[in-house]
C-alpha cells in the first residue's frame, strides 16, 4: 500500500507522509482529516523539557515508549545562566539517567537533529516551535507543547491533522549579497504572521536546487514566523549528496503528486529580492535594507537556529576581515551547534571574528531568547539574525528588534546602523 | 496543585486583546524558563502588555482576542500562564496552532469565532457553553465556534491530558478512526 500512495498522483507531501505512516499505510488521509501518527523521534530542550517531565510524572507513567527515540537538548539557555535555571537542567540530566533517554548538551537542537539524527520520510515531534526546521530534507517535523510531548514519551503517538498545503514556486538565482534568509523574510512579509498557520508549506520549482541544505534549514526554520506546521523541501540530489556524507539512510523519499491540491500558490523570483529588513517589532512591514536610516545600533546578534550554521559564519567572516565592529555596537557571533563552533575555530574564522571586535559565544540559543549572553537592557536597538522580533524577546519590552540575513548583521555591524551588505563583497 | 476541569456554562468578565498576541507577550521566556510551577507562572502572565496584569484580573474572567492569538513559541507555559491567572476561557478570532493544541492538552478553553472581537466590548459579562461550543454575547446573541472533533472537547471538559490519562490510563486519540473535521 505505501508504494501506492507514494506514487499516487493527486496527494500532497503532508498527505504522503501521514498516510504512509498512520494505521500502516491501509488508508489515505486527505487534508482536514484527523489521524494518530507514530512517531519516529521526539526531541524536547531545556525551556519545554521540565514541564514535559513534571506532566510525565504527574500522569503516573513509569517508563518511556523508547528511549533511543528520545532526545533532550539542553540548549537555549547552556550553560546555566543562574540557580533557577541550573535547577531545571538538574532535572532534566536525572530524567534522562532514569529513563536512559539520549541528552545533548550545548547545541540547539535543531542543529544537532540535522547534522546528527534526522532522515527523510521520518516523524519528528518536537517541543519547540522551529521543529519544522527538519523539513528542509523532506522529514514531518513539527512543534508541539510540553504535555503533549509526555504523552508522546509515554505512547509514541499522537493525533495529528492533516494540513492543507500552499506551493511556493522559486525560480532564478541570487543577486549578490542576497540568501535564504532573504526568501523566508520576503515570504512572512507576503503573506503575514498567520500566512501559513495550520498549513504545510511546500517549496518547489527550479529554485530549490540553487539551495545548499543550510539554506533549506534556514527557510524551514524560520517558515515559522508564518505560523506553519511542516515547511517542507522534497529530496533532491542536493539532499541524497548531503545524505551520502553523513552516513545516514532515507526512510521514505516522498514527493508530491503533480495533480496534488494547493491552497494557496506563490511564485518568487530569487533574481528580483534585495537584501530584507523585517522591523522593528513584528508589527512593522518588511523593506530592503538600503531603505533605513543611520538609527544607531546598540548590539547586532549572529546565531540561533535560523542562522547560526557554518555557511552563515563564513559569509560574516568575509565581510568582517579586515574592518572594525562600530565603536558603540556589540556585535555577538553564536554558532548553532559544537560542530560549527569547532569548524569556526579551526578554520580561523574567529580569529577574523575576534579581530573585527566581535565577540565570540559558544553554541547556544544565546541572545535570540533574552535570557543570556546579549540580553537587551530599556530603549536599546539591536539587529539579529534569530528568528523573532516580538515585544521582550530578547530583553527589555522597550527595546527594538530588527531581523536580517548574517550578511546584512554583519555589514550593519561595522556601521553601527542598518546596512546593505553589498558594498562589503 | 492542579484546578477543576471547567464547567459546562461559563460566565465572566472579559479582557479584549487585540490580533498577534504572541507567546513573548503572553509570557516572556526569561521567566517561563525559570520556574516549573504554574503559580509562579501567572504571575506573569500578559507581562508583555502589563507587568501588573496578574494583580487586576478576576478568578472567571475571560478572554476574547482577535487573529492568530498565541503565535509563536510552543510555550505550554503561555496557556498555563493565562489558566492560573484565573481567567477560565479563551474565545479569539483564531489561533495560532501550537497554542491552540496546548490549550486542549492542559484544559484551559479555547474557541475560534470569527468576528467575535466586534461583538464584545472590555469587561462585557459573556458567556461560553461548553456543550454545544457557543458562546453568548451581553445582548444575548449566540455565535458558534469553530466545529471541533468530540475526541478533544471531551479532553477539554475533563481538564487536560494530566487528568485524562490519569482518569482512563489511555490518551482521547487512542482508538480513534479517522474523521473529517473541520478544525
Amino acid at each position: 500500500m505505501s508504494q501506492t500512495i507514494l506514487n499516487d498522483d493527486s496527494l500532497t507531501f503532508a498527505e504522503k507522509i501521514i498516510s504512509i505512516k498512520a494505521d500502516g499505510g491501509k488508508k489515505v488521509h486527505n487534508a482536514g482529516e484527523i489521524a494518530v501518527l507514530p512517531g519516529d523521534m521526539a526531541m524536547a530542550q531545556d525551556s519545554t523539557g521540565p514541564l514535559a517531565i513534571k506532566v510525565f510524572r504527574e500522569m503516573g507513567v513509569q517508563k518511556v515508549w523508547d528511549p533511543k527515540k528520545i532526545h533532550l537538548v539542553i540548549d537555549h539557555s547552556f550553560p546555566a545562566p543562574d540557580e533557577k535555571v541550573a535547577n531545571l537542567h538538574i532535572m532534566i540530566r536525572e530524567f534522562v539517567k532514569q529513563q536512559g533517554v539520549r541528552l545533548v548538551e550545548g547545541s540547539i537542537s535543531h542543529q544537532h537533529l540535522l547534522e546528527n539524527h534526522v532522515v527523510p520520510g521520518m516523524v519528528l515531534f518536537g517541543a519547540d516551535s522551529h521543529t519544522c526546521q527538519a523539513g528542509a530534507i523532506g522529514a514531518f517535523a513539527t512543534g508541539i507543547g510540553s504535555s503533549e510531548m509526555a504523552a508522546v514519551w509515554a505512547s509514541g503517538k499522537l493525533w495529528v491533522r492533516i494540513p492543507e498545503s500552499i506551493k511556493i514556486n522559486l525560480t532564478g538565482q541570487f543577486k549578490k549579497g542576497v540568501y535564504a534568509r532573504d526568501i523566508i523574510t520576503h515570504f512572512i512579509g507576503m503573506v503575514g504572521e498567520d500566512g501559513g498557520n495550520y498549513k504545510s508549506l511546500e517549496w518547489k520549482g527550479p529554485g530549490v536546487k540553487n539551495l545548499s541544505i543550510a539554506s533549506r534549514a534556514c527557510i524551514s526554520n524560520n517558515s515559522m514566523e508564518c505560523g506553519c506546521k511542516l515547511s517542507i523541501f522534497e529530496v533532491d540530489p542536493v539532499t541524497q549528496d548531503y545524505f551520502k556524507t553523513a552516513n545516514r539512510k532515507a526512510m521514505f523519499e516522498i514527493h508530491a503528486g503533480s495533480k496534488a491540491h494547493y491552497k494557496e500558490e506563490y511564485d518568487i523570483d530569487l533574481g528580483t529580492l534585495d537584501p530584507q529588513v523585517w522591523g522593528p517589532g513584528n508589527e512593522s512591514k518588511v523593506r530592503s535594507a538600503s531603505e533605513f536610516g543611520d538609527d544607531h545600533l546598540d548590539e547586532v546578534f549572529i546565531g540561533s537556529s535560523t542562522n547560526g550554521r557554518y555557511e552563515d559564519l563564513q559569509v560574516v567572516g568575509k565581510i568582517l576581515k579586515g574592518h572594525k565592529v562600530r565603536a558603540g555596537t556589540r556585535c555577538i557571533i553564536t554558532p548553532a551547534s559544537r560542530d560549527v563552533y569547532e569548524r569556526a575555530i579551526q578554520d580561523g574564522l574567529v580569529e577574523t571574528f575576534l579581530e573585527s571586535g566581535a565577540v565570540f559565544t559558544n553554541a547556544t540559543c544565546g541572545a535570540c531568547v533574552g535570557t543570556h549572553l546579549g540580553v537587551l537592557g530599556e530603549n536599546e536597538t539591536c539587529l539579529s539574525t534569530s528568528p523573532r522580533n516580538y515585544v521582550g524577546r530578547m530583553g527589555a519590552t522597550t527595546a527594538k528588534i530588527y531581523l536580517s540575513s548574517p550578511a546584512t548583521a554583519a555589514a550593519s555591524a561595522l556601521e553601527g546602523h542598518i546596512a546593505d551588505p553589498r558594498s562589503y563583497l | 496543585m492542579s484546578l477543576p476541569a471547567p464547567s459546562t456554562i461559563i460566565r465572566g468578565r472579559t479582557w479584549v486583546w487585540p490580533d498577534d498576541v504572541n507567546t513573548d507577550i503572553i509570557i516572556p521566556f526569561r521567566f517561563k524558563a525559570r520556574t516549573n510551577d504554574p503559580v509562579e507562572m501567572a504571575k506573569y502572565a500578559m507581562y508583555g502588555f502589563d507587568p501588573e496584569f496578574y494583580k487586576k484580573v478576576k478568578p472567571g474572567d475571560l478572554f476574547v482576542a482577535g487573529r492568530n492569538f498565541g503565535g509563536g513559541s510552543s510555550r505550554e507555559q503561555a496557556p498555563v500562564a493565562i489558566k492560573y491567572s484565573g481567567v477560565a476561557a479563551v474565545v479569539a478570532e483564531s489561533f495560532a496552532r501550537i497554542f491552540y493544541r496546548n490549550s486542549f492538552a492542559i484544559g484551559l478553553p479555547a474557541l475560534e469565532v470569527p468576528g467575535i472581537t466586534k461583538q464584545v466590548k472590555q469587561f462585557d459579562e459573556i458567556s461560553i457553553n461548553l456543550q454545544d461550543w457557543s458562546v453568548t454575547t451581553k445582548d444575548g446573541k449566540v455565535y458558534h465556534a469553530l466545529k471541533v472533533p468530540e475526541f478533544l472537547r471531551g479532553l477539554m471538559r475533563e481538564g487536560g491530558l494530566v487528568e485524562y490519562y490519569k482518569k482512563h490510563k489511555s490518551f482521547p486519540w487512542e482508538g480513534l478512526q479517522a474523521t473529517a473535521s473541520t478544525t
